[in-house]
């Protein structure tokens, strides 16, 4: 579903990304994570064309991101994602919120879109709040419409940029509950996240990163039970001892 | 002492009204031709073009490094001989549409700068996000950025037109006469000069202080 080959990334002088690749198979939830600065949340822009990469190719579903010819809009408008800030409109009323991109962007109708906005919004439980603005939504509520949001373009598949970072830590389970009924219904995820609950409950593969280079890329089991490098060691005894 | 007389107002009245329409008139047009104009120049000042951005910034840059009074002249000068080869005789007063091509054009460089400000002013993750969901960068201008960049700026163009529905009073220079022209020859002809630029002063001062309150209103209303 997605292919990341080669990649390769300069801010001027700085390498942010090092000759990546990975795959995520159809179905398959894959979570970066790595300390901050690493090249994470620039390797998962790449991905929808959000951030460009000088080297290498990422494909998203046969689609190459990087090439001439790309409608990026197009490409866009069927992968997901989610933000570290969420990013809601604050202009617009939460279902406008979920609305806007399908009216605009897919060609629904009004009716349609607002069918299909609700239905979302009952399943990440915020019914109750579609005529509000952003504003006078708690974090958590916030990041379950950006959610909800993307879902409504009915994505192949859905990136998440450090969901819960910026979230009040009681918050966070809500979004992350949102997100693992979204995994078990077999969404194909690509998560950049430091909640390494989350991974070992839902997650397939582990990606970790670290000074631009994915350092290790290994089966959920497998990377918490033995990871194969020091750094990635140290860098779980540090996250999972707090 | 000094004799005041301003017996010479009441009868005046209905022209001075017709002056104050023409005012509002001519500020009207020049606010919705110089927000729509200026939002044009805003965005292709940001563009990543940088002909475009080069062409818009010389716009904006030459309109503010002359003074009103003399683009109200060029184009009092200019505009006649452009239409009248365009389309033959205007029916308008020229002087008019002189003084509406002037002013629409002179306040959409400074509608420019306010809207380029504010169309900053908005986060980049709005962008991001809106073209995450598939939108152009032309639809998330209009959709997501504009919009938000608008209401942030309500008090700075209402500021704007205040200072616009003052600087209107510039036409006299072309022989227009709007409310600071009527007043002007009202009282010139009566002798009753001092009176009626009072009045006209105080109508001025009303307007503006009424607009200026709604203006902090609003900020109060609209901070984030």
């Amino acid at each position: 579903m997605i292919s990341i080959k080669n990649i390769s990334k300069w801010y001027g002088d700085f390498h942010v990304l090092k000759d990546c690749s990975t795959e995520v198979n159809k179905g398959e939830v894959v979570v970066v994570c790595g300390p901050s600065g690493s090249g994470k949340s620039t390797l998962i822009k790449c991905v929808n064309g959000l951030e460009v990469f000088q080297k290498g190719e990422i494909l998203v579903d046969g689609v190459s991101v990087g090439a001439r010819g790309t409608k990026l809009s197009k490409l866009r408008a069927r992968v997901g994602m989610v933000f570290q800030h969420f990013e809601l409109f604050p202009h617009l009323r939460v279902i406008d919120n979920l609305c806007v991109a399908q009216l605009k962007v897919l060609g629904r109708s009004k009716a349609e879109a607002t069918e299909k906005g609700l239905k979302l919004l009952d399943m990440v439980g915020l019914q109750a709040h579609t005529q509000k603005f952003p504003a006078q939504l708690s974090g958590g509520q916030q990041q379950r419409v950006a959610i909800a949001r993307a879902l409504a373009m009915d994505p192949i598949a859905m990136l998440f940029d450090e969901p819960t970072s910026a979230l009040d830590p009681e918050m966070i389970k809500e979004v992350l509950d949102v997100m693992v009924k979204l995994a078990q219904e077999g969404m194909t995820m690509m998560v950049v996240t430091h909640e390494m609950g989350f991974a070992k409950q839902v997650a397939d593969r582990v990606i970790f990163m670290d000074n631009g280079q994915i350092v290790e890329d290994r089966l959920k089991t497998d990377f918490f039970s033995k990871p194969g490098t020091d750094r990635a060691q140290q860098f779980l005894s540090k996250i999972l001892s707090h | 002492m000094y004799q005041f007389d301003w017996s010479s107002i009441p009868g005046a009245l209905p022209y001075l009204w017709q002056g104050m329409a023409r005012t509002l008139q001519i500020t009207v047009t020049a606010i919705i031709v110089g927000i729509l104009l200026g939002t044009v120049i805003a965005v292709l000042r940001l563009s990543k073009n940088s002909i475009l951005s080069s062409l818009a910034a010389l716009y904006v840059n030459g309109f503010r490094s002359i003074p009103l009074v003399m683009v109200l002249l060029w184009f009092y000068l200019l505009v006649p001989s452009v239409i009248s080869k365009i389309m033959g005789q205007p029916h308008m007063d020229i002087r008019l549409l002189s003084a509406f091509v002037a002013f629409s054009l002179f306040e959409a460089s400074y509608y420019a700068e306010i809207i380029r400000a504010g169309i900053q002013s908005i986060s980049k993750g709005q962008v991001s996000a809106g073209l995450a969901l598939g939108m152009n960068s032309g639809q998330t201008m209009r959709l997501i950025i504009l919009p938000q960049a608008f209401r942030r700026m309500t008090p700075l163009l209402l500021t704007q037109a205040v200072i616009l529905f003052q600087d209107t009073s510039l036409v006299y220079v072309i022989g227009l006469a709007e409310f600071f022209g009527v007043a002007y020859n009202t009282g010139n002809r009566d002798g009753t000069l001092v009176e009626l630029l009072l009045f006209a002063g105080a109508v001025y001062l009303v307007i503006c202080l009424s607009a200026s309150t709604l203006v902090r209103i609003l900020q109060r209303r609209l901070a984030p």
